[in-house]
């Protein structure tokens, strides 16, 4: 409970104090001032929607990669399983911030993807990779995609043999296995690993600081310029506050449409 | 901001508590706001805390570049006056610095630095000033700053230099990759050629970008209005909608210009003489650039002292001539370029670092009032889709 309170609630009281301040740095004043909410609402709103859109879209793509690979670790890998592991946590041991700047080179106007993209004639001859929305989903996406493995790996790892076996003895086919047996039965992971992916790559603003361009800068990337740039507290502590609301109606939403029992394991 | 000391404070303060070993000496050493060395009296410390930004200092290498046969002016200072220097390559861009000290300052505490520097066509320069977070220079202690050119005696910020003296001056141009483009030399054809389309960067700081695309529209940069500056804004925001602008760049720019995914930039003259790669060139735009300076400040809790023992040192024309050559910036002391014809005959006809008088006929200055209007401010980060 002191954690609670020495790490949430002071740091949240503090920023709630700020986001109703009004004045020019430094020089705020304390004065209910509620309309920071507004007017930051209807300047960047296009910011808010886009980032969850691009996170949203991050989750799934995510989901879609990282449950092949750990079913397959969990299922076939045999031996070799804790190396596998490793391969997806590995690049976590280089700071976030070098893992997103190797995407500049990766996907650079002169890289190797993009000649090949070009050579097969599936981008144009001046198409680019880099500084479209496609550059910055996908890096959140890389970045993202152990949240997602893991948790998936650790619920698909816990299946008992011993209930496939018996959904083939009872002539379950395998696709008809895996989504009345296995599926479900992986569904905790699922969600937890949903929640780590779309929660935090919602409010990034590395990937799109990086890889995008002014159009597809997030509600991060906002929330940074008025804290450091602008110097404007207020806003940007109403911004944050608008951010972590949103998070929670959508956290509610989709744990009404799973189940809590889910969310809890 | 955070009010834990760091390791290196920790250690320091432990390191000065234990040498003092009297009562005061401890609770200076405990006391958190703590100067660069931990006293704040009148004498000379043995150690001076200086926070620049990266790729401002002569190096070893850099003077091996330039050919010159000396020790670095920091290893000349150190041997001179016995005061060794911690140098600290922190500061990576004005408004980021300023979020990370701030907090202290505000409080009146020190920032563990005896010099940090700012950049004049940023607002944070008259932040520090204005609100009085930084420490006038004891001028007694400064007697070189008769070579202070007089171009540089009374700026805006600081009449008459109590608190600031220049550390380098730079130049924003534009910077071109002869790989990748033909020369690029107006904004004109920075904005709208379309040859160049998706592949030009500009910075993301307001007084460099807009000061350049005000002398492209024929506005002046030093004195702005809300046409002129709307003009300005408007020639950018249709860059970006047409998608001519690649991205708002940091000093990242200068890497992703000599790697040819830009073809052209705006660019700091310093950094093209700094990447020295033969591909890529610099050039003062047709319709003019703007020069800026970066100021040595002394925050409160800095030693007075020994931060104007340094800064003399500095004004040395002999010393900053070598510094000069070795860092790429330009300096402001008088009789430096003299002083680097003897040091190097041929460097002294780089033009970056010493600018011919009809290059610096074609600079401009940003209006000051300009960086610090809100409304501008808002408006440029919402061009960045901020």
């Amino acid at each position: 409970m002191l954690w609670l309170a020495i790490f949430f609630l002071v740091p949240m009281g503090f920023l709630g104090y700020q986001s109703l301040q009004s004045g020019i740095f430094p020089h705020f004043r304390f004065t209910w001032e509620f309309s920071n909410f507004t007017t930051a609402l209807s300047d960047y709103h296009t910011q808010l929607i886009r980032s969850f859109l691009y996170a949203g879209i991050a989750t799934v793509a995510c989901l879609l990669l990282a449950y092949p690979l750990a079913y397959w670790i969990a299922f076939r890998a045999g031996p070799w399983r804790n190396l596998f592991l490793l391969f997806i946590v590995a690049p976590f041991f280089v700071t976030y911030l070098v893992r997103t700047l190797a995407w500049l080179n990766i996907l650079a106007n002169e890289g190797p993807v993009v000649r090949i993209l070009r050579d097969v004639h599936i981008l144009a001859p001046d198409g680019r990779l880099l500084a479209t929305t496609f550059a910055v989903i996908s890096g959140i996406t890389y970045n993202f995609f152990p949240f997602m493995a893991l948790p998936v790996y650790v619920s698909l790892e816990q299946i008992d043999a011993r209930v496939l076996e018996a959904a083939k003895d009872l002539y379950a086919s395998p696709t008809q296995a895996f989504i009345r047996v296995t599926l479900p039965l992986s569904a905790p992971g699922i969600v937890a690993g949903t929640l780590l992916t779309f929660i935090p790559a919602a409010g990034d603003f590395i990937n799109a600081y990086f890889l995008g361009t002014p159009n597809q800068q997030m509600i991060g990337n906002v929330i940074q310029a008025k804290f450091l740039e602008s110097l404007d507290y207020p806003t940007a502590a109403s911004l944050s506050f608008i951010l972590m609301g949103t998070i929670l109606v959508l956290l509610l939403v989709y744990a009404r449409v799973v189940g809590t029992e889910k969310l809890t394991g | 901001m955070t009010d834990r000391m760091t390791r290196d404070e920790l250690l320091r303060r432990g390191a000065a508590g234990a040498s003092i070993l009297t009562i005061p000496g401890l609770l200076a050493a405990c006391g958190g706001g703590g100067g660069g060395g931990g006293s704040s009296s009148d004498d000379v410390n043995d150690v001076l805390y200086f926070a620049n930004w990266p790729y401002y200092m002569d190096t070893p290498a850099t003077l091996k570049a330039a050919g010159i046969d000396k020790p670095t002016t920091l290893q000349q200072f150190e041997k001179k006056t016995g005061i060794k220097v911690k140098y600290y390559e922190e500061v990576n861009d004005n408004p980021g610095y300023f979020a990370k000290v701030q907090g202290r300052l505000s409080r009146g505490e020190g920032i563990g630095r005896d010099i940090i520097v700012s950049t004049d066509n940023d607002k944070f320069l008259g932040e520090y000033i204005d609100n009085k977070w930084v420490q006038k220079l004891d001028k007694s202690l400064i007697p070189n700053i008769k070579n202070l050119i007089p171009a540089q005696q009374h700026p805006p910020f600081d009449p008459n230099r109590e608190f600031s003296l220049p550390w380098a001056s730079g130049m924003d141009g534009i910077g071109w990759n002869d790989k990748v483009s033909d020369p690029v030399t107006s904004v004109k054809q920075l904005l709208e050629d379309p040859k160049l389309k998706g592949r030009v960067g500009v910075w993301n700081s307001m007084g460099d970008t807009l000061g350049l695309v005000m002398l492209e529209n024929g506005d002046d940069p030093a004195k702005v209005t809300d046409a002129t500056f709307n003009r300005a804004i408007a020639r950018i925001q249709k860059a970006v909608d047409s998608g001519q602008l690649l991205k708002f760049y940091g000093n990242d720019y200068a890497a992703i210009l000599a790697k040819g995914d830009l073809a052209a930039s705006m660019a700091w003259s310093g950094d093209v003489a700094n990447l020295a790669d033969p591909n890529v060139h610099w050039a003062v735009p047709e319709q003019g650039g703007i020069i800026w300076t970066d100021n040595m400040l002394i925050p409160l809790g800095g030693s007075v002292p020994t931060a104007s023992t340094y800064m003399n040192f500095m004004y040395g024309p002999e010393i900053s001539a070598q510094w000069a050559l070795g860092a790429n910036y330009i300096s402001s002391v008088k009789g430096v370029k003299q002083a680097a014809e003897k040091l190097d005959p041929k460097a002294a006809k780089n033009t970056l670092t010493f600018p011919t008088d009809q290059t610096l006929s074609q600079m401009h200055q940003n209006d000051p009032a300009m960086l610090t209007n809100e409304k501008y401010n808002k408006k440029w980060l919402a061009v960045q889709g901020q």
